[in-house]
């Protein structure tokens, strides 16, 4: 019997889990180790931060699951890979700390034969003084951040309607913060909730960013095609803004907020500041933190770990400068080159390199996007991840035939922008490849023909299907696994 | 100083195009979107149809 070890239970390791307990039955044992006793679909923590949907609408809780699916699962915190064993016994295990209440802090050691790392990220607060909702900021990352943020901004109708102007400052909060996408979702339903109630008059909407341009989004901006012409997204995203009288503060690395003031360095060197009634500004991203020590207990973190935490896999890690960054430089299978049975999957992959140009202020900081990895390419590298491992226990194969490169897969970003059946919308934007591909598609960097930039009611419905459509199959609902990742 | 004399221009967010009526009109139009509905469906499924193997 063989014994497989998912560290995370998000979009990655989750749809990793589904499939490897599919595909292995009851004759081999899927462990789950996460530190939250729900799953939560991410996308739609947007609608939780402005009032139209509950927490408990956009999470629900694993063990129920995992107890019809006949996985093991643990409340608890990874925090050690013995990817050698140790002196006494050479299997591989694992050290993780309960999170559960009655058993918090207690660690406990599971040996594996396959370890899959999807650990998600470390929203890094702590890299930005201030930042955060234990700082003066607030946060949509999780469904808990994105409720206080929804009380926050209750207060700030009431002010509003009270007739006292409010400056909301919504984006990225560290120089290299990226998942500017959920930001510019939430900037949008912000607007649409002011409109609704007849507050924009009064509400300055600031969206601030460490983009060079707007619609760089980590990845380098994209084209689509809209209306008869290609477009660049830079020009979409500052019209999607300019519609919703949102100004835009671009080239700003967060350095540091207190009450009220945020201070920030730009691409051109000087130090500035910004004032705020509300901010929601997303911090960057590190790996879970885990360590790896080899069978004598020397520390090799480094080994398996990039130095930002996130796991390293079947990428070209040499260093490059922006020229010389390649597609095929991206991982294809997300296996660790040390040690083959371990693999990362989701954000806990380290990637070779960022997408977007690095940029270097005057003073030596770095104020650009690292790229994004969240959403589809978690649920593809999940699932690829799971078969793999499943046909090399069921069939003795480790060809990993299954193979997803950001470099050719292509995803699908649905931004909110107001929650209404019929008054809703969403832009549609679609790029493929993720990773631009300058050698195939020599003009744009993606295939052309498979983008979309489109606004409308259409979108709306969209994410709203995909909302219950993913819940459907993360709860393994009748035909789950027809859902395309 | 603010620009008394035309404030909407040499503003950054003064430049980008922004929709007309028209185009506001068919984005809540629900029979075009009906339509639009299942033609993004159809090319988003084309993108994660061939995004893997």
């Amino acid at each position: 019997m063989a014994k497989v070890v998912v560290l995370g239970a998000g979009i990655a390791g989750h749809t990793a889990t589904a499939f490897l307990k599919k595909k292995l039955g009851k004759k081999h044992e899927v462990i789950v180790i996460s530190p939250s006793p729900y799953y939560q679909w991410i996308p739609s923590n947007i609608w939780v931060g402005v009032g139209r949907m509950k927490e408990d609408e956009v999470r629900f809780k694993l063990d129920k699951v995992y107890k019809k699916w006949g996985v093991i699962f643990h409340q608890a915190k990874a925090v050690g890979i013995y990817p050698e064993g140790d002196v006494k016994d050479a299997k591989p295990y694992v050290i993780a700390e309960y999170t559960s209440e009655g058993k918090i802090g207690e660690q406990f050691k599971i040996e594996y034969d396959f370890l899959v790392n999807a650990t998600g990220p470390k929203l890094n607060f702590e890299a930005t003084e201030g930042l955060g909702p234990k700082g003066f900021t607030e946060s949509v990352c999780s469904y808990s951040h994105a409720s206080e943020a929804w009380k926050n901004l209750q207060h700030v109708f009431s002010k509003l309607e009270k007739g006292e102007k409010q400056k909301i400052v919504i984006g990225t909060g560290h120089p290299m913060a990226t998942c500017q996408g959920a930001a510019f979702e939430y900037i949008l339903n912000v607007a649409y909730e002011f409109k609704q109630r007849n507050l924009s008059d009064k509400a300055e909407l600031i969206w601030l960013t460490n983009e060079y341009e707007l619609g760089d989004f980590g990845m380098s901006g994209a084209y689509v095609k809209r209306n008869g012409y290609i477009t660049s997204t830079k020009i979409f995203a500052e019209s999607v803004l300019a519609e919703n009288n949102v100004k835009w503060i671009k080239r700003a690395g967060v350095k540091k907020v207190e009450k009220g003031l945020i201070h920030y360095e730009t691409l051109a060197g000087e130090y500035k500041t910004q004032e705020f009634d509300f901010a929601m500004l997303i911090p960057s991203f590190a790996g879970a933190g885990l360590k790896a020590y080899a069978n004598d207990g020397t520390d090799i973190t480094t080994r398996l770990f990039a130095p930002n935490g996130f796991m390293k896999v079947d990428a070209d890690y040499t260093p490059k400068t922006y020229e010389e960054f390649n597609v095929k430089d991206w991982p294809e299978t997300y296996q660790n080159p040390v040690y083959k049975n371990i693999f990362a999957v989701g954000i806990a992959f380290a990637p070779p390199h960022p997408i977007s140009k690095p940029q270097t202020s005057p003073n030596g900081t770095s104020i650009f996007p690292t790229p994004p990895r969240t959403g589809m390419p978690s649920g593809v590298t999940g699932k690829i991840t799971a078969l793999n491992i499943a046909e090399w226990i069921l069939k003795g194969d480790d060809s990993l035939k299954h193979r997803a490169s950001m470099g050719k897969m292509g995803a699908a970003c649905i931004v909110s922008a107001g929650f209404s059946l019929t008054k809703g919308q969403a832009a549609t934007m679609t790029v493929n490849p993720i990773v631009p591909d300058w050698e195939k598609y020599p003009d744009y960097g993606r295939n052309i023909k498979y983008t979309v930039g489109e606004i409308g009611l259409a979108g709306h419905w969209m994410k709203l299907m995909l909302h219950y459509m993913f819940i459907h199959k993360a709860k393994g609902y009748p035909f789950w696994w027809l859902i395309p990742e | 100083m603010e620009n008394k004399n035309n404030p909407k221009v040499y503003y950054e967010e003064s430049y980008p195009p922004v929709p007309t009526k028209s185009v506001k009109f068919w984005r809540s139009c629900v029979i075009w979107q009906i339509y639009r509905f299942f033609v993004l469906n159809y090319k988003v499924m084309k993108i994660v149809a061939f995004g893997h193997n």
